[in-house]
């Protein structure tokens, strides 16, 4: 079993977040970057455990330049047997999407696996657009994956409920919380992971669909409106006839 | 040329999210002198609603094989939807079936999409949430075709008179490789993305046995529950009901959080509510610098006391 599973760099989620250039840029001083939680602790674990069971090889692929190889051999720590680091500077989702596409179609692994979203961006857009590209199935915030042969059985959260899909190879899966449990590397997988293949190769030209023109702060709260403990019925009545929630 | 929107249906009614993204839409194709036309895949019983919101045209594809969501072939219906009504911008809700669709039409048109809009287009540039709610980004889409998902609350609710023409559509149906096997309700629970009042509780409770009053409160406001990430964690509440930055991300019109700090990670997911109110026996508990109302108090002295004014005021 083949499995290529696509990581992003984000700030860890403690970070603060503040603007430079204007508001223009995302400012990276002193901040920490971590694989996107939910590429590694849903997807890249869950490729790691279905290649356990049934063999076969986990490839990580980012789109990303040097600045990215941390991070890629923090997965490579935790498991998987190699990389691929598309070199470009970091562009819009349908970029990237092209990107890995490209590089999916002349590898043909079985499935191709991803976070649901970044923590950053929050787009949710490069897997849809890359089983597009593909022509593949595409099964979004997949919260359980399995396999039997070529089939597989997969479960989605839905408003309200959780739909069981079926589905063959090749296909590409966002992964969502309950798919897999993080997993901390050990001593030995950080040893190894300085000496697994880490192949750079280059980017395929396509333009960007989108800019970041700025970035701004939501408006900060006016502040808090205490209610003293004893006199509930207060707030109650602040939230029907002030706040007008209930 | 017109604003095209997807109207996603489940248990065959249109969703909330649904009506939230034909009034978004509704509202740019009034600014922008267009007209707003709707597309419903699969059986909905109540097409007729979006005539309030503003759409007037609405592209039945009227076929219970295709109630089951499969984004693929969704995409390749709403392709030939906007060809037909020669469509400049395409609105998604940003729910799980908007997520799954508008990345697959985006590659179908080459178009540039912004998901998680929230506020209406400013000619060609959208305000969306990043960072998990902790800041917007204005993002330009550069090409002619312009896809955009909504995040609930974007715009303020326009409801009038309006009724709507229903066409039904009659287009080339892929066949993909995937198959629904089964749907599992989440049994009657209203589902968290789209109530409009969310009661949330976290380890200031103690123990899961706690939860009765919350459930309680939650009944007679008519929310839905949710729960902080190490109550999740710990195995007291189930992981479908945790917000914050790594669990589902909301924006109720009203969230109330009992016992439950206000960890950064937790305030990304529930920053987009429009009104805040916090129950905490800590006065320093982070919350409070989020909250638009708080109480300072014990839990299990508080919670009582509003589940009885709630029925008092609910008469």
């Amino acid at each position: 079993m083949k499995i290529i599973v696509c990581i992003s760099k984000a700030p860890d989620t403690t970070s603060k977040i503040a603007f430079t250039d204007g508001n223009s840029k995302f400012d990276e001083n002193g901040v920490q970057f971590i694989v996107n939680p939910y590429d590694e602790w849903y997807a890249l674990v869950r490729a790691l455990e279905l290649k356990e069971a049934n063999g076969g090889s986990v490839t990580v692929l980012n789109v990303g330049d040097t600045s990215n190889d941390a991070i890629i051999r923090k997965a490579l720590a935790i498991g998987a047997d190699d990389a691929v680091r598309i070199d470009t500077p970091t562009q819009d989702a349908l970029f990237v999407a092209k990107q890995i596409a490209n590089y999916v179609k002349e590898n043909n692994p079985d499935m191709v696996l991803l976070g649901k979203e970044t923590i950053d961006y929050n787009g949710s857009q490069v897997g849809g657009m890359v089983a597009a590209i593909l022509d593949m199935p595409y099964v979004s915030l997949a919260s359980k994956l399995d396999m039997n042969g070529t089939t597989a059985t997969i479960e989605r959260e839905i408003e309200g409920g959780v739909e069981v899909i079926e589905t063959s190879t090749p296909f590409v899966l966002s992964a969502a919380k309950g798919m897999a449990e993080a997993r901390i590397p050990n001593m030995r997988g950080i040893m190894a992971a300085r000496t697994k293949p880490l192949n750079v190769v280059a980017a395929i030209a396509a333009d960007n669909a989108t800019e970041i023109k700025s970035f701004s702060l939501p408006p900060a709260k006016t502040g808090c409106k205490y209610v003293d403990a004893d006199n509930v019925e207060q707030l109650i009545d602040l939230l029907h006839n002030e706040a007008k929630a209930i | 040329m017109s604003v095209l929107i997807y109207t996603d249906s489940a248990d065959g009614t249109l969703t909330k999210n649904a009506f939230e993204a034909a009034n978004y839409g509704a509202l740019l194709a009034k600014k922008e002198g267009k007209s707003a036309t709707a597309i419903v895949i699969g059986e909905a019983s109540d097409i007729d609603k979006l005539g309030a919101y503003g759409v007037t045209k609405v592209l039945h594809v009227n076929d219970a094989a295709l109630n089951n969501f499969d984004p693929q072939r969704n995409a390749a219906i709403i392709a030939q939807a906007v060809t037909k009504e020669n469509a400049t911008t395409i609105i998604f809700p940003h729910d799980y079936s908007g997520k799954a669709t508008a990345p697959m039409l985006v590659a179908k048109l080459d178009a540039g999409l912004v998901t998680g809009a929230v506020a209406l287009p400013e000619g060609n540039t959208v305000r969306k949430a990043v960072f998990s709610g902790k800041a917007f980004a204005d993002v330009e889409i550069k090409t002619a075709i312009k896809i955009i998902s909504v995040l609930p609350n974007a715009v303020d609710k326009q409801i009038g008179e309006g009724s709507v023409a229903v066409e039904n559509f009659s287009c080339e149906i892929p066949t993909t490789r995937l198959t629904v096997k089964e749907v599992k309700k989440a049994s009657t629970e209203l589902s968290l993305t789209e109530a409009d009042i969310v009661v949330s509780a976290g380890r200031g409770l103690k123990g899961p046995e706690n939860w009765g009053m919350i459930e309680e409160l939650a009944q007679e406001l008519g929310a839905a529950t949710a729960c902080s990430r190490p109550v999740a964690d710990i195995g007291w509440r189930p992981h479908h009901e945790h917000v914050g930055q790594t669990g589902i991300a909301i924006r109720p019109n009203l969230y109330i959080a009992v016992g439950i700090s206000g960890a950064i990670q937790h305030l990304a997911g529930v920053n987009g509510s429009k009104t805040i109110v916090v129950i905490n026996t800590d006065p320093e508990a982070p919350f409070f610098k989020a909250a638009d109302y708080g109480i300072v108090g014990d839990a299990f002295e508080v919670v009582p006391k509003m589940i009885a004014a709630v029925k008092k005021l609910k008469g």
